[in-house]
């Protein structure tokens, strides 16, 4: 039992920086209709950057922590600038196909810098165990869901109260009548994109903090797919649940595999399996929009 | 069909030919005479390219009919690559000779490629490139952990193949072994695209409900569609493994999947002359690359280490900037070189 317990909320840390990734890949959806397959890789450079400006640069963490938001806000502009803004309108596998090819060259550009071997972040919170329900966890793990917890609720706001938030839905609902209202279309998006580099980062800069950071970590942007499904393409509250969920039953299905089934790595893929049902039953997820039209 | 002006068809037989026009003829005999006598002038390591292009233009005529011509995404069609591999080490374990080892290595992989195709009833655009995704990692799983049938992370050995008693263990044999299957599949794709089924795949990638108002059953063209083109994908998963004669489940991974798809796209969508190209560019790409390393590691070393590093940089590079500044392929560039030289010297 306390095998599983230990599980669960490994399962819920893991889950809460899913929700982070699959909260930047579900904005930029929402606002325009782009499938980012370099979310990972967004997380990387994240990650990589605050590394740098601690370790090699030595800033204080806070001070690089907040240097890191701001390049990612740049990041993100440049991007779409650069690589997004021409393929208004093409196809959506030239869409999909273009931001492969972004995140093939990032991640070999963080090679480049930064090698591929795994490198740690300095210890930032205490290292000694707090315990719940008499399960040693590390404060780490609690911080980086409470700051899960605090951007999901800085976002809702957002997106309920704030001009741009609003602006942002419009555009999400109807470019066009969107556009007509006097709304920049073009701003939108560059600030989809923003918002979705930044949060990226903070999830990167979390995942550091835990088990230190190597080139591979663009992988995790594959599993933001399984949790965005589930919880739908274009949901905020969806990107939360979906997160967690599949952090959580990858976490249980792959310990069970291996406990019943001495079937190592099943952790891997359960989420990929648990993808194929949901597609099957429910492509819309939980709280997407139900925009599937049966062929 | 595209044809010159003043060419004019007398006879249905002449209007159903694939080449028209002496000039073509003699520019597609002269271009496999050129191919048929390059093992002689050509060193190993140059042949073995050659054979590495001939398998990945048969994985790209192959992907090209399922999303060139049907519009179905598929990022799963390395892993469909490997299931053929698996199948035809397998079936040579067993025993099994070598043309009848291939073509159960294709059903292998056909009938993977239709159980995963089955989501393709209920999902288009970006949900069935994500279910494809997932066929590849799972399969990948499979390949890693059925250790039974592949080995696991150890892999498997692979006999050289032997048809007739005669072993084709030489990268120059290979090379034609090799061409002989590039050259069936670029026919049968060629084929394909020009019967009721190819048609149906157009009409399917232009407007699913209009194909279906016309009566084309969609799900059961889909699922051909993925069987046909994963059947063609496992047979250039089979010569894969008998030419490396050792398979692992490292190159079966999202990145083949991904370079597959790059052919496609560079070449042209929806063209198998497209498709040849890209699979030719692409599998060039990193050994120019790495010529150009070993070229410059002489004036500028550290240079060097850096190109070697960056190949998959410049692969994603590549790609970008041919979505953006190229987005119709070579394919494209290639009618537009014609035309020029037969407007030339006037502009248009």
């Amino acid at each position: 039992m306390e095998y599983y317990l230990q599980l669960i909320i490994n399962g819920l840390v893991v889950g809460s920086i899913y929700s982070l990734v699959a909260l930047g890949f579900v904005i930029i959806y929402k606002a325009t209709k782009v499938v980012n397959f370099a979310q990972g890789e967004l997380v990387m450079v994240g990650a990589y950057v605050c590394f740098a400006l601690t370790v090699q640069f030595h800033i204080p963490f806070l001070a690089a922590f907040l240097l890191t938001l701001a390049f990612s806000v740049v990041f993100g502009l440049a991007i779409e600038r650069a690589i997004l803004r021409p393929m208004v309108g093409e196809p959506i596998i030239s869409v999909i196909m273009i931001t492969v090819g972004l995140s093939t060259v990032l991640k070999s550009l963080v090679q480049l810098f930064w090698g591929t071997q795994i490198r740690v972040y300095p210890q930032v919170l205490p290292q000694q165990p707090v315990f719940i329900a008499g399960l040693p966890v590390s404060p780490v793990y609690i911080a980086a869901f409470v700051l899960a917890l605090v951007l999901f609720g800085v976002f809702s706001l957002f997106f309920k109260y704030t001009r741009y938030g609003v602006a942002m839905r419009a555009t999400a609902f109807d470019q066009t009548a969107a556009a007509s209202m006097g709304i920049g279309i073009k701003n939108i998006f560059a600030l989809s994109w923003c918002i979705a580099a930044v949060v990226s980062s903070i999830g990167g800069v979390i995942l550091g903090n835990i088990n230190g950071i190597n080139s591979q970590l663009g992988h995790l942007g594959l599993k933001v797919f399984p949790a965005v499904i589930l919880g739908g393409l274009d949901s905020l509250l969806g990107a939360a649940v979906g997160g967690v969920v599949i952090g959580v039953l990858e976490n249980v299905l792959g310990g069970a595999a291996k406990e019943w089934l001495n079937l190592g790595g099943f952790k891997e893929v359960a989420a990929f399996i648990v993808l194929v049902v949901i597609l099957m039953v429910r492509p819309y997820g939980l709280f997407g929009t139900h925009e599937i039209e049966r062929v | 069909m595209q044809t010159k002006c003043g060419v004019f068809f007398e006879s249905y037989r002449e209007e159903a030919r694939l080449l028209v026009g002496g000039f073509q003829k003699t520019r597609f005999a002269a271009f496999l005479l050129v191919l048929l006598a390059s093992p002689w002038f050509l060193n190993n390591y140059h042949v073995s390219v050659l054979i590495l292009i001939n398998i990945a233009v048969i994985a790209a005529v192959s992907l090209n009919i399922l999303t060139g011509a049907c519009g179905q995404i598929s990022l799963g069609h390395g892993a469909f690559v490997g299931v053929g591999a698996y199948a035809a080490a397998y079936f040579s374990f067993q025993g099994v000779p070598f043309l009848p080892g291939l073509l159960l290595a294709g059903i292998v992989a056909a009938v993977a490629g239709a159980c995963f195709g089955i989501p393709s009833l209920r999902l288009k655009g970006i949900y069935l490139a994500i279910s494809t995704l997932a066929a590849q990692l799972i399969l990948e799983y499979v390949f890693l952990h059925w250790e039974a049938v592949t080995g696991g992370s150890n892999g498997m050995p692979v006999d050289s193949p032997s048809v007739l008693g005669f072993v084709f263990d030489t990268d120059r044999s290979m090379f034609y072994l090799t061409l002989i299957f590039a050259v069936l599949a670029v026919l049968a794709a060629s084929n394909v695209m020009r019967t009721r089924f190819g048609r149906a795949f157009v009409a399917i990638r232009d407007h699913h409900l209009s194909a279906e108002i016309v009566g084309v059953d969609l799900f059961r063209y889909k699922l051909v569609a993925f069987a046909l083109s994963s059947f063609m994908a496992g047979v250039a998963g089979a010569l894969w493994a008998h030419y490396t004669m050792y398979i692992t489940p490292e190159p079966f991974g999202i990145t083949l999947s991904i370079s597959y798809l790059a052919m496609i796209i560079i070449g042209g969508l929806g063209s198998v002359q497209g498709a040849v190209f890209g699979a030719i560019f692409i599998t060039i790409l990193p050994e120019a690359l790495g010529y150009l390393a070993d070229g410059l590691s002489g004036a500028f070393p550290e240079v060097s280490s850096y190109l070697l590093a960056a190949k998959e940089g410049v692969f994603g590079l590549v790609l970008v900037l041919f979505l953006i500044f190229e987005p119709e392929g070579l394919n494209h560039r290639w009618r537009l070189f014609k035309a020029y030289w037969k407007l030339y010297p006037f502009a248009h």
